[in-house]
């Protein structure tokens, strides 16, 4: 690992590994209904990525929000959200987190503080800046943690919001998931200056880069930057470096990337390397991928019985939540 | 018991509405581009910076996308922010923030968040400032739902609107025209909130209905009085809320008068004016005596000299000789 945080204890590193391994397994079994047609419309998975959200939530408090992306799978289930709502979710039923209006793009959960996933990239920026200015004019330490891949770092509203977050001095927790490719477009080709970090530094925010299939060396990062925020530090940025092994979407054929590529990058799996480490370093004793895996496999199986037993909203519903009940 | 009245501005109306609410609640503010220190581009805001200092009434960077954002952030999280655009045509640099956010949040979370927002901005032309600060654009917001949109015309609408909007759960647009700030007449000293919900006859009038919102509606009631020297008695319907649109209202007025006459500054092209012909049309036919007719703006962008400005807007002179054919 690049930054070994021996003290961390044996229960903490299987925490983690254990909710990579739930990140993964989860959208492998999303992957499999996607193609039995039990979910549709546009899916991403991010399998490959799994270090970041469960390197950065736990860095987070009950009482922090988060704002995301469409690829937020894993950043819902990390946080809290019941795999069984968020698979319900993803069938379109009314138990799903979302209560089937948004589907696997737009998880949210107000109990978590999961302020949703955004399908618009760069669009959850502006608004994670106004969930962490509600705090800070409340003088609440709260932090909000908004994720987003690097492609956002070409709209407006990307750089609108490092401006106003540093000169509002915002308690906010910028993620970025560098995976190298917008869709299907690679950063050299769309930006001018491909050093991510460095664009918020210019911003004169406290920015760092850090190897985004680390688990642990995410969330040492991840715990930084939020001592920091609380601390009245102002907004943090960290550029992780990551990379999606399976396509942008379900209907992509990868045709701007080489097998070689992928390959090379599956070699620096976060899920291996971290058990990996811990078999190496004594840490992982036999038994416990196992139990790991034993366990995720129930949760999920779980999570499938509660999405196909769900129900579909009724037609008579359709215009519900437009506005609120009492107005409109 | 009503206070004797006093003499006010729409301009001072507004910023007694938003003083009103910043004293009500400590959970409201007010940002935009030059509120503070400049005092608002249209002189709106003028005061208030000194009264409630910098962590209420927010100067914000040239960023319509980012600071709408915030607005709609900070909403989310307890917040009852005033977002002012300086006009409507900027308000398009935020389309994305109030599009496919603060319009479809609610819906997307299955009723978990709200976006208890309000966005004021000027609109319309008369000022001679040309096709990029002059044009009538809250015929597209009306289009959008999940939002309100609001035209106050009169003093005290001006005043009122802005409480309601606040405690309304849901985004509220207020398009304030620029023609009206330096309106002035008198106003109840202890005007306060009004609805927001109902159209309202300005004129009662038994020939034909005049039906039009915000700057124009100071043109039809001019109007109407002219055609009342010619013998012909209109009802002016003041719509107040292009969305939701009072259609009993409308509906009311045309099958008393059975003729209509609609006057937006919004171009005639899918436009306000269309959703209310065609409404009148889907409910109303079999009580009209003639087809309705629309005075809109000239399908041009705003021209700069005044001659053509004032050929390209609805006037006074158009709407009694479009009274007249209707009366044919």
């Amino acid at each position: 690992m690049s930054e070994p945080k021996l003290h961390l204890s044996r229960d903490s590193l299987l925490k983690l590994l254990h909710q990579m391994v739930r990140v993964r397994r989860f959208e492998e079994k999303c992957d499999e209904l996607y193609q039995s047609e039990k979910i549709r419309g546009f899916m991403h998975l991010a399998i490959g990525e799994e270090a970041i959200c469960t390197g950065v939530m736990a860095a987070l408090s009950p009482d922090d929000a988060v704002v995301a992306t469409y690829r937020e799978h894993g950043h819902a289930l990390v946080r809290g959200v019941p795999a069984t709502a968020i698979m319900a979710e993803m069938f379109g039923k009314l138990e799903g987190c979302s209560h089937g209006r948004g589907g696997s793009m737009h998880l949210f959960s107000a109990e978590h503080r999961f302020f949703g996933g955004y399908a618009i990239v760069g669009g959850g920026l502006p608004l994670a800046a106004g969930l962490a200015l509600a705090d800070r004019m409340r003088g609440e330490r709260r932090v909000t943690a908004c994720f987003f891949g690097e492609g956002a770092a070409a709209e407006g509203e990307f750089h609108e919001t490092m401006n106003l977050a540093v000169l509002w001095n915002l308690p906010v927790l910028f993620v970025c998931e560098n995976n190298l490719y917008a869709m299907g477009t690679r950063l050299e080709l769309s930006e001018s200056e491909p050093d991510i970090h460095g664009k918020a530094q210019s911003y004169r925010m406290h920015s760092e880069v850090v190897d985004g299939m680390d688990v642990v060396a995410t969330n040492a990062a991840a715990m930084r930057a939020v001592t920091r925020i609380r601390n009245g530090g102002g907004p943090s940025f960290i550029e992780c470096r990551t990379y999606r092994f399976r396509a942008h979407s379900m209907f992509d054929p990868q045709l701007y990337r080489t097998k070689a590529e992928v390959e090379e990058w599956k070699k620096r799996d976060p899920i291996p390397r971290l058990s990996g480490w811990m078999d190496s370093t004594g840490l992982l004793r036999p038994g416990d991928l196992a139990s790991i895996e034993q366990s995720v496999e129930a949760e999920i199986s779980d999570a499938v019985a509660f999405a196909e037993v769900g129900r579909w909203e009724p037609v008579e519903q359709l215009t519900k939540d437009v506005y609120a009940e009492s107005a409109a | 018991m009503s206070a004797s009245p006093i003499q006010i501005s729409y301009r001072e109306a507004c910023r007694a509405g938003i003083r009103d609410a910043l004293q009500r609640d400590q959970r409201v503010f007010l940002m935009g581009e030059d509120v503070g220190r400049y005092g608002g581009c249209y002189g709106v805001s003028k005061g208030l910076l000194e009264e409630f200092g910098a962590e209420r009434i927010r100067d914000t960077p040239l960023s319509e996308s980012g600071f709408t954002g915030v607005g709609i952030g900070a909403a989310m999280n307890g917040m009852r922010p005033i977002v002012e655009i300086m006009t409507v045509n900027f308000s398009l640099l935020a389309l994305d923030q109030i599009v496919n956010n603060a319009a479809t949040i609610r819906h997307m979370s299955g009723g978990q968040f709200g976006v208890p927002l309000v966005i004021r901005m000027a609109t319309g032309a008369g000022r001679q400032l040309a096709a990029q600060h002059s044009h009538s654009l809250e015929g597209i917001y009306a289009h959008i739902p999940g939002l309100k949109v609001l035209t106050p015309a009169t003093l005290e609408d001006a005043r009122g609107m802005l409480w309601t909007a606040l405690e309304d759960p849901d985004p509220v647009l207020i398009f304030e025209h620029v023609m009206l700030y330096n309106m002035s007449g008198s106003l109840a000293a202890d005007a306060g909130p009004v609805s927001i919900d109902k159209a309202i006859l300005r004129r009662e009038g038994k020939d034909v209905s005049l039906i039009t919102y915000g700057g124009s509606l100071h043109k039809a009631v001019e109007a109407a009085g002219q055609l009342s020297q010619q013998g012909i008695e209109c009802d002016v319907v003041d719509l107040r809320a292009l969305r939701p649109l009072d259609e009993s209202t409308i509906l009311s007025s045309v099958r008393k008068t059975r003729r209509a006459v609609i006057i937006d500054e919004g171009w005639r092209t899918g436009s306000i004016s269309a959703e209310i012909s065609a409404r009148i049309t889907e409910n109303a036919l079999w009580s009209l005596d003639a087809p309705v007719a629309r005075v809109c703006s000239a399908e041009v962008p705003i021209p700069y000299p005044r001659h053509l400005e004032e050929a390209a807007l609805p006037q006074t002179a158009t709407i009694v000789t479009a009274a007249r054919q209707v009366l044919s």
